[in-house]
């Protein structure tokens, strides 16, 4: 699902946020992500959801190369992957049902099927009785909830998070955290970046380590 | 599947229109600005027209004066006569005879009592030729001319219509003016609406990101900025209909009297369906046409952080 080989990433101003990564991650696969603050995380997501390019070694990701994916096809690339941010990113004039549909109405889903699908997504997540409230009425885990849900409405084979538990205490904390197992075991690809080793440790699965820009540590899939 | 994607597009634009209709004033001084832009030069064009057909009406007033030889017989007259009002060009033709043209010469120079003095009728017998209405343009004018130069008969030919020609030139070159104006006044149409949507994409920006981030391509983020673009430009084109619509009515009267005293039955018209579409429709082409320029360079500025 996502190999890196040789991969560097230099920022303007000669600051090497990557350094020679590598790493393969299967599909089915669940990882953790974690080191430092500006250890290189969030730069490793931004390369896999193609909103930087490396800049020296080949980075694939659903099969498709990002070194030379055309700018018009990032669109669709980024269509195959669910992305949960530590800020929610939620849209607050619109109600929890008008944000969850969003990635649906983006890929001119068929009118008919965004309520059940919609619907379905709050489900999972649990907040069905709120489909008409706006954001800011929710709590923060709701919040999160929420932007779990605008996720995985699509479907895609590979689910990307940011920090998702960042502002959470540790009961909400594990309540997302089993949300994202729960996707594993249905064959969804997770990656979730983040510092909070508890999560790490009730997660039991591969971990990455980054130091400084450069891999420290892989602990290579776990059953 | 096309049906789904009719149904994306009337969604955006029911969407587009209930945002503009939330920030009501906002979008109402966008839409005066244009409607007032494009009320000028549209007015301007009435104007002209109205003109141009009130000239019209006076060349039919554009007769042809043949003064034919004097010692022509009457029944040489009556023959040219004929043969003249059968020509295309031609409505109708007046005889004045060399008595009548003394008698009405007598009657209004003044100069009665000097002509009586003299011993033999000095003017020439005149045909007064009337030039059909389909051919009142001064160069179809310009060509009968010439063409009743040529009969033997006919001493001189004289066309009065040097004024006629001189406003249809004045005319000219104020609907060049217009052009030129409403030129102008198109990219100042263009302008507003360009930043009206540069606004409108600023404020939208985190929502633009967000839609970037999960997959929307450019042109779906465009869509309802193009819509508001070109909503804008509509109603700002429907406003200068009601404008002008609105100048004229307050010019009707006073332009009746004036016509009146002239003993004259000149209306103002108002625009045609087509002038009306025209206007309309170049609102809304303009509003489309800023809006993409606008939102195509601020686009590619906002990319997710």
């Amino acid at each position: 699902m996502i190999e890196f080989a040789h991969v560097f990433k230099r920022y303007p101003g000669g600051f090497d946020a990557l350094r020679d990564i590598n790493l393969r991650i299967e599909a089915g696969e669940m990882a953790f992500i974690t080191g430092h603050s500006g250890a290189g995380k969030s730069t490793l997501l931004r390369l896999i959801t193609a909103i930087e390019r490396p800049t020296r070694g080949e980075a694939a990701v659903n099969g498709k190369n990002l070194t030379r994916l055309p700018r018009r096809r990032i669109p669709y690339f980024r269509r195959e992957i669910g992305v949960v941010f530590q800020d929610h990113k939620l849209l607050f004039d619109r109600t929890v049902y008008d944000n969850v549909a969003l990635p649906l109405i983006v890929t001119g889903t068929d009118q008919y099927e965004i309520p059940r699908r919609v619907r379905a997504a709050l489900e999972m997540v649990g907040l069905l009785d709120k489909e008409r409230m706006l954001p800011v009425t929710l709590s923060g885990g709701e919040q999160q909830r929420v932007g779990i849900a605008r996720a995985v409405v699509n479907k895609p084979p590979l689910l990307l998070a940011d920090e998702p538990t960042g502002n959470l205490d540790s009961k909400l904390s594990d309540e997302i955290l089993d949300l994202f197992l729960d996707f594993h075991h249905h064959g969804v690809t997770v990656l979730i970046a983040t510092h909070d080793l508890h999560l790490i440790d009730r997660g039991r699965r591969r971990v990455i380590e980054l130091n400084h820009g450069e891999l420290a540590r892989d602990t290579g899939a776990r059953p | 599947m096309i049906r789904n994607y009719f149904l994306r597009h009337a969604q955006v634009f029911f969407y587009t229109l209930g945002q503009l209709a939330r920030a009501p004033v906002a979008t109402f001084l966008t839409v005066a600005v244009i409607g007032i832009t494009l009320a000028l030069p549209a007015g301007l064009y009435i104007a002209i027209e109205n003109v141009q057909r009130l000239a019209r009406g006076w060349e039919d007033n554009g007769q042809i004066s043949l003064f034919l030889k004097r010692d022509l017989s009457d029944p040489a007259i009556e023959k040219l006569s004929e043969k003249i009002r059968k020509l295309p060009a031609v409505s109708w033709v007046d005889y004045v005879s060399r008595e009548a043209a003394l008698a009405e010469f007598k009657k209004l120079s003044g100069f009665g009592e000097a002509l009586g003095a003299l011993d033999r009728n000095p003017l020439p017998p005149v045909l007064v030729v009337h030039p059909a209405a389909t051919h009142s343009h001064p160069d179809a004018l310009q060509s009968l001319l010439k063409d009743l130069r040529r009969y033997n008969e006919v001493e001189l030919a004289q066309l009065d219509l040097e004024w006629v020609r001189r406003l249809y030139a004045m005319l000219d070159l104020a609907r060049q003016g217009v052009l030129i104006l409403a030129a102008g006044l198109a990219v100042a149409v263009l302008l507003i609406i360009g930043n009206t949507i540069r606004l409108a994409v600023l404020n939208r920006r985190d929502e633009i990101e967000i839609i970037k981030l999960i997959g929307g391509t450019n042109a779906f983020i465009r869509r309802p900025f193009l819509y508001a673009g070109m909503l804008q430009g509509l109603l700002g084109g429907i406003l200068a209909w009601l404008l002008v619509g609105l100048g004229l009515l307050l010019l009707s009267s006073p332009v009746h009297r004036l016509a009146s005293l002239y003993g004259s039955l000149f209306v103002v018209e108002n625009m045609g369906f087509m002038a009306t579409l025209t206007l309309i429709g170049t609102g809304g082409l303009l509003g489309w046409l800023g809006s993409r320029l606008a939102v195509g360079r601020h686009l590619r500025a906002i990319e997710p952080r």
